[in-house]
C-alpha cells in the first residue's frame, strides 16, 4: 500500500511495530508494518500516543533507528513488538544520489540514514566508501552494513576501535577529490567539524541536519535556519553544506521556546 | 497596474496582504523571507512575558479543509525577542508584534518594553490556559487590556478577536471603545480530532484551533458583521489562500487581509495573491478603496 502526499500529511496513520532490535546500549531499530516508501534522509513524525510526537530518520525502507535521549524516546523504548504508534510521513527532501563514487560520513546514530543510502547506492552501481565516528566500540551500529558496502574507516573518541579521535580524524585517510558526492549525518558539532575542515568540498556535500520540529509542515517556523530562514522540516532535512557554512549551523540552535541555545555534540 | 498601497489600522502598507501571527514568525529571518516574498507586512509569533515550550506533540494535524493546531504559545519571552523583530525589519515592511498576557498589566509591560511598528493583541488563542480567548471572550477584559496597552504605547494597536463567542461584534465594540486602531478577525475556531484506532485525542493538548479553507466562510461573516458596525478598520484573516479569497474578504469589509495556513504551499502565495488582486482591480476598473466593503453597500 502506498500513500499520496495528502495522505502523508493527513491524520497520523496507525502502524504496528513488527520487531525491535537492540543495536547498542541506547539505540534500537524498530521495523514498521506499514510500507511508507521513504527516500534515505527523509523522516517520519512518530506519535507515541499520550506522550509526544517526534521526528525520526529512516535507517532502511521499513525501519527507524532510535537513540534514547528524552521522555518521548524513553516511552518509545517501552513499546515492544506488536505495539502501535502513529506515523506522519515520509516527510522532508531526503538525500539525492549523484555521481559514480560517493563517501558517507556518519557520527553515532547519524549513521542510520547513511547505511540506508549506501545500500541504495550500491544497488544503483555506485561505489561507496564510509567514514564513521563513534564514542567507543560499544556504541558502534551497522558495522556489518557499512563493511558490506565497501571501504570503511572507523574512529572512536576513546580509541577503543579504529582511529583514536573524532570522525574528522579519519579524513587524512581519504582524498576527498576522489568522490563525486559526500553525504554527512551525525551530531551537529561533529558535522560542523567536518564541514568547516572541508570547505572546498561544501558544494558536493549533502548534510542531513537536525532542528527542533513542531509542525513538520513548514508553517510554524520553529525549525527555520538563520540567516536565510530555510524551513528545515520541508526544505531539509538534507541541506547542501555550502548553504550551512555561513549559517547558524554549528554556532547556535533554537530550542522548543524558539530561543537560541548551544549546539550539542 | 492599480496601486495596492493602503493605509490600514494606522500603518502605511505597500500592499494589503500580510503574514498572519503564528506562521513562520519565530525568527527574524523567516519574517524577512515573507516580506521579501511580497507580504505587505508581517506579524510575529505571539510573545509573552516568560519563556514557554508549548504543548507536547502532536501540535498539528491535517484535517478536512485545513489544519488543526495546538502549539501552546511557545515563545522565548519578549525579553529575548527584540533581536528577531529588528532582523525582520530588514525585509522593508512593517513588523507587527503579536503579544499575549494573562492580565492588562502584563500586556502593557510587554508593549512598553518591545519596539515594533504596531502591536497585535492576542486575545483569541483557543488552546492556552489563562491566555488568549480565555480573556478575549469577555468584552470588559478586551476593553481593559486594549486600554492598558494603548496607554503604554504610541504605535497602532490591533486587537485579534476570537470567533469562539456568541457575538463577535460585542468584542469588536469593546476594542473600539478603548482606542484600538483596528481589529483582526478571526483567530482559529476551537476544534478537536480523535484517533479512531485508539480513541486518543490526536493533539497533545486535546483541543486546538482550526485554520484554513474550512473556516473562511466563518471569517467572511465575522468581518462583514464587524465592518458594518465598527468605525475602526477590520483586518480579515481565516482561510485565505487565493486572490479570489482575498477579494471576497475585502468585499466583506477588510482593509487588509492576513494569510497563514496557505503558507503551507510556500512563500509564493504572497505574490500569487497580490498579482491576482491587482489584475482583478484592473479588469474591474476599481480601486482597493472601492472594493472594501462592497458587499455591505449592496444591501440585503
Amino acid at each position: 500500500m502506498r500513500f499520496s502526499r495528502e495522505e502523508r500529511l493527513m491524520r497520523p496513520i496507525s502502524c504496528v511495530i513488527e520487531e525491535v532490535r537492540s543495536e547498542a546500549p541506547l539505540i534500537r531499530t524498530l521495523r514498521l508494518e506499514k510500507k511508507l516508501d521513504p527516500a534515505p534522509g527523509q523522516y517520519v513524525m512518530v506519535w507515541i500516543r499520550g506522550v509526544d510526537e517526534i521526528p525520526m530518520s529512516f535507517s532502511g525502507p521499513d525501519t527507524i533507528t532510535v537513540q534514547s535521549v528524552g521522555e518521548a524516546t524513553a516511552a518509545l523504548f517501552k513499546l515492544g513488538a506488536g505495539s502501535t504508534i502513529g506515523l506522519r510521513g515520509p516527510l522532508g527532501n531526503g538525500f539525492v544520489l549523484r555521481g559514480k563514487r560517493i563517501l558517507l560520513i556518519g557520527g553515532g546514530v547519524g549513521a542510520a540514514p547513511l547505511a540506508f543510502l549506501g545500500e541504495m547506492a550500491l544497488e544503483a552501481g555506485i561505489e561507496v566508501a564510509s567514514l564513521l565516528g563513534y564514542r567507543s566500540e560499544a556504541d558502534l551500529i551497522f558495522r556489518d552494513r557499512f563493511e558490506a558496502l565497501g571501504e570503511t574507516i572507523i574512529t572512536t573518541d576513546d580509541g577503543s576501535l579504529g582511529i583514536h579521535g573524532r570522525a574528522a580524524a579519519g579524513l587524512k585517510e581519504l582524498n576527498l577529490y576522489d568522490f563525486d558526492q559526500i553525504y554527512l549525518c551525525g551530531p551537529e558539532m561533529m558535522m560542523w567539524d567536518i564541514i568547516s575542515r572541508t570547505r572546498e568540498h561544501a558544494e558536493k556535500t549533502q548534510a542531513c541536519i537536525n532542528r527542533y520540529f513542531k509542525c513538520a509542515a513548514g508553517v510554524c517556523g520553529s525549525c527555520c535556519l538563520d540567516p536565510d530562514g530555510i524551513r528545515v522540516c520541508v526544505e531539509g532535512p538534507v541541506i547542501m553544506a555550502d548553504r550551512l557554512l555561513d549559517s547558524e549551523f554549528g554556532r547556535y540552535r533554537r530550542g522548543p521556546t524558539g530561543g537560541k541555545g548551544t549546539c550539542r555534540g | 497596474m492599480p496601486s495596492l498601497s493602503v493605509n490600514a489600522c494606522g500603518l502605511r502598507l505597500s500592499n494589503p496582504i500580510l503574514l498572519a501571527a503564528g506562521i513562520l514568525g519565530t525568527t527574524g529571518a523567516s519574517l524577512c523571507r515573507a516580506a521579501r516574498a511580497g507580504a505587505g507586512g508581517v506579524v510575529t509569533k505571539s510573545v509573552g512575558s516568560l519563556p514557554r515550550e508549548g504543548h507536547h506533540g502532536p501540535t498539528i494535524v491535517q484535517v478536512e479543509g485545513g489544519l488543526l493546531n495546538a502549539m501552546g504559545l511557545p515563545n522565548p519571552s519578549y525579553k529575548d525577542f527584540q533581536d528577531e523583530i529588528d532582523k525582520a525589519r530588514a525585509g522593508g515592511v512593517p513588523v507587527i508584534a503579536s503579544i499575549f498576557g494573562s492580565s492588562a498589566s502584563e500586556f502593557a509591560q510587554i508593549a512598553r518594553s518591545l519596539k515594533a511598528d504596531a502591536f497585535e493583541l492576542n486575545l483569541s488563542c483557543p488552546h492556552a490556559e489563562k491566555y488568549g480567548s480565555e480573556l478575549g471572550r469577555y468584552p470588559d477584559l478586551v476593553e481593559s487590556v486594549t486600554g492598558a496597552v494603548k496607554a503604554a504605547s504610541n504605535v497602532p494597536i490591533w486587537v485579534k478577536l476570537t470567533p469562539n463567542t456568541a457575538d463577535i461584534i460585542e468584542l469588536g465594540l469593546a476594542a473600539q471603545r478603548s482606542g484600538a486602531d483596528g481589529v483582526v478577525a478571526i483567530n482559529t475556531l476551537k476544534a478537536m480530532a480523535i484517533d479512531i484506532e485508539t480513541g486518543y485525542p490526536i493533539l497533545g493538548n486535546r483541543f486546538g484551533g482550526l485554520s484554513g479553507p474550512a473556516i473562511k466562510p466563518v471569517a467572511v461573516r465575522c468581518v462583514y458583521e464587524l465592518a458594518s458596525r465598527l468605525e475602526i478598520p477590520v483586518i480579515g484573516v481565516g482561510g485565505i489562500s487565493t486572490w479570489e479569497d482575498a477579494v471576497e474578504m475585502i468585499m466583506a469589509g477588510a482593509s487588509a487581509v492576513q494569510v497563514g495556513t496557505a503558507l503551507q504551499k510556500g512563500y509564493g502565495v504572497f505574490e500569487e495573491i497580490t498579482t491576482g488582486l491587482s489584475r482583478y482591480l484592473e479588469r474591474k476598473s476599481m480601486t482597493l478603496e472601492e472594493l472594501c466593503g462592497l458587499a455591505g453597500r449592496r444591501g440585503s
